[in-house]
């Protein structure tokens, strides 16, 4: 036996293959291309196969993680997607966006000495799989119970409840605010990280299994949550995400140039304006541009200007490196694509022409003080520093908070003091009868596959209320 | 998809009127909201005030002005034809109350969003007189319409060819300055909105204007429609559109309102160029 350990202990992680930074800096194309089934095998293979694997505790909906993997491993393709579907109808989502570095490959016992499984690309090569040769057969799913259940947002947590609803048996209607569904996944996240196609793909899974799917419904405007109740609805999860973009109240915020990450990502991913004029929706093509903030939502803004032409790419964030929330692997990516961080800096206005046009910003020289609440070390201006950075395009990726536009039509759903739904932490359960609630609008902006986790545990607590009434 | 079932064409072309079958958004529509339409799937959302809804029929009508690649896109819609989304109803609807004397004041296609507000006014018991006004007297747009939904209407060409000759403004401050009026309602061009507030100021009569910037989702996730509004900034797609037209900062939302100019000449451009090899 120890042996056998030793022997897969050697072999190394297989890369996935990317494109070269020069090259895919210029272009919207994804950025790793994927295993081939022989890649896939041989990490497969890399897997040990834990009686009690820490991968999958690390995993906000506990797929069976070393299950996928052996079905991989023998090349027994549907039977992997199978395994999969079954914790997750996400998974070619999930296997390229996912912090595995945190969650699953952060719980590999191969990570202690080594490099961890690569359980994101395999998830990843087992949905792409699937969606290029696979059957297309669909997964079984139980009698139909006759409740209607109505999600609220079609991103990963409304995907995520209308998958496990729809098995369970239940007639599942999801509202999309939006013209296409998918949220953060078709509006937030680029094409180069995650093909549109893709997310139509897995779409078009749940609209097979059953899912009705209203586009251009705004929940608070066009129906209000008691309307559905009147229409024949036994119950509602809301994941409308946050949705409400965060500015810095700097003075000249609002000269032409400056964006939300929300719209500027909106534009080019929902609305395809990097096509433009092939499609009609315009997108401003910065020079030389300045991202605020550096979370991964600042790291995808970066790189889609980078993409759309820029001269320069800078970061501007007031904590150092070690600080920055986004994923090590994306920054990594952004700085190989030509991105340059500008650390310790903070932005305390903006400079703008006669048109009312961007110029610049000008910028303050941060230093390090005592750890502040969150346990970081508080940013502190160094006087005297102030220097101007040029810039035409500022895009300004600083967070989000709650859009008020469905919690302020539903009087009855209690709010906490920034907005946000509460909800009970083990059910998703809000304040008002029926209705549950998870993802972003109930925990701040957050990463999908929590928004995910979140929705797993609402749609097991819905499936107990229709089913058992409680 | 969202059906056409009337389609007119006035001042020549310029200006198109939709009647637009979307039951769900007919049943709530309130005057002063607005709706973002899309043409197809490669489309631009636009955002547009409603000039009226009819939630038997399950009807909205826009009456929009062509100006550029989307609306004239718009345009070749053809009664039976549908525009792929149309999403709403949007924004804050107009706080309609009784207050006594009020003027209305419209410009341009800014008459279309005008009238459902003062029929609603003039419902609600106000003595409501109206002006509308434009270039010359072929680009007047419902003027009939005007004329029974106010107890008064005053029209206004910049030519002289009907009506008054000069401006709206001329007209409105000679009867602030015999009528003790309540409410100014003014919707139209930005410059006639800025024009038409600060006589009001002086004047110290209450002033709302509805204000159509530029947009993605209308409702409140992108803030590309902000504006400043007593030096804060507000979201036109859900604080508005309807502001104090006092505190309005006009010269930015100019400004903000130029911001794709360059764009927007390249894809008009693309699209006759399309349009015209067919």
């Amino acid at each position: 036996m120890t042996a056998k350990v030793d022997k897969k202990e050697k072999k190394s992680r297989v890369p996935m293959p990317e494109q070269e930074p020069k090259v895919r800096a210029r272009n919207f194309l994804e950025v790793p291309t994927g295993y081939t089934v022989k890649m896939a095998q041989e990490e497969a293979e890399r897997c040990l196969q834990c009686k009690k694997p820490g991968c999958q505790t690390g995993c906000p909906v506990g797929v069976d993680i070393p299950g996928f993997i052996d079905f991989l491993a023998q090349g027994d393709m549907t039977g992997a997607i199978r395994n999969l579907w079954s914790k997750n109808a996400l998974p070619a989502v999930c296997g390229r966006v996912c912090p595995q570095e945190i969650q699953c490959e952060g719980n590999c016992i191969l990570g202690k000495k080594g490099e961890p499984v690569a359980i994101g690309n395999l998830e990843r090569f087992c949905a792409d799989y699937e969606r290029e040769h696979g059957t297309g057969e669909l997964p079984p799913k139980q009698a139909a119970t006759g409740k209607k259940v109505a999600v609220v947002g079609s991103g990963p947590s409304g995907l995520t409840v209308a998958g496990d609803l729809i098995t369970k048996g239940h007639d599942v209607t999801i509202f999309e605010a939006f013209h296409k569904a998918g949220g953060v996944l078709v509006y937030g996240i680029p094409e180069f990280r995650l093909p549109k196609a893709i997310v139509a793909s897995e779409v078009n899974f749940l609209s097979r299994l059953g899912v009705n799917i209203e586009c251009n419904a705004v929940v608070g405007r066009t129906v209000s949550l008691d309307e559905l109740f009147a229409e024949g609805y036994d119950a509602i999860y809301v994941g409308v995400g946050a949705g409400l973009p965060r500015f810095m109240n700097l003075p000249g915020e609002n000269l032409v140039g400056i964006l939300s990450a929300n719209e500027y990502l909106t534009r080019a991913n929902l609305m395809k304006a990097y096509k433009y004029p092939e499609v009609d929706t315009p997108i401003p093509k910065g020079k030389n541009v300045v991202v605020l903030g550096a979370g991964n939502v600042a790291m995808d803004s970066a790189r889609t200007a980078m993409r759309l032409g820029a001269d320069s790419v800078k970061i501007v964030y007031r904590r150092s490196q070690e600080e920055m929330p986004a994923r090590k692997a994306e920054i990594h990516h952004a700085q190989e694509e030509g991105i340059e961080l500008c650390l310790l800096t903070n932005p305390t206005r903006y400079l703008g022409n006669e048109k009312g046009r961007l110029t610049g910003m000008e910028c303050l020289k941060m230093e390090l003080g005592e750890p502040d609440d969150s346990g970081r070390r508080r940013p502190v201006a160094v006087k005297g520093s102030e220097f101007q950075v040029d810039c035409d395009l500022c895009i300004v990726a600083v967070g989000s908070g709650a859009n008020p536009l469905l919690t302020s039509e539903t009087t009855d759903m209690k709010l906490n003091k920034w907005g946000y739904i509460v909800t009970d932490q083990q059910t998703g359960k809000t304040t008002k009868k029926g209705v549950w609630a998870g993802g972003d609008i109930v925990t701040g902006a957050a990463t999908v596959i929590l928004a995910m986790g979140a929705g797993r545990q609402a749609a097991d607590s819905i499936h107990n209320y229709l089913t058992l009434g409680w | 998809m969202f059906k056409i079932v009337r389609r007119e064409e006035m001042t020549g072309g310029t200006v198109i009127l939709n009647e637009i079958e979307a039951p769900l958004i007919a049943k709530k529509a309130r005057p002063g909201q607005f709706v973002i339409l899309k043409a197809n799937e490669d489309g631009e959302r636009i955002p547009l005030t409603m000039a009226d809804s009819d939630p038997e029929k399950g009807t909205i009508t826009i009456i929009y002005m062509v100006v550029g690649k989307s609306t004239a896109l718009f345009k070749t819609l053809q009664v039976g034809d549908s525009y792929q989304d149309v999403i709403g109803p949007l924004g804050k609807a107009t706080h309609l109350e009784k207050v006594g004397k009020v003027i209305c004041v419209g410009g341009g296609t800014g008459v279309a969003v005008l009238h459902p507000i003062t029929r609603g006014l003039k419902e609600i018991g106000n003595d409501v007189t109206c002006i509308i006004g434009s270039r010359t007297k072929d680009l007047l747009i419902l003027e009939k319409e005007m004329r029974e939904a106010s107890h008064d209407l005053r029209i206004c060409t910049d030519d002289g060819t009907y009506g008054h000759h000069g401006f709206v403004t001329q007209v409105m401050e000679e009867i602030l300055k015999s009528d003790e009026v309540k409410l100014v309602v003014a919707i139209g061009p930005v410059p006639m909105m800025k024009a038409v507030s600060n006589i009001t100021r002086g004047y110290n009569v209450p002033t709302m204007v509805s204000l159509n910037p530029i947009m993605v989702d209308g409702t409140g996730m992108c803030g590309g429609c902000r504006v400043t509004v007593g030096n804060e900034t507000k979201f036109a797609c859900v604080d508005g559109p309807e502001f104090d037209g006092h505190l309005v900062d006009y010269d930015e939302l100019i400004m903000r309102l130029q911001a794709y100019q360059e764009e927007e000449k390249t894809s008009h451009k693309h699209f006759c160029t399309i349009r015209d090899s067919k």
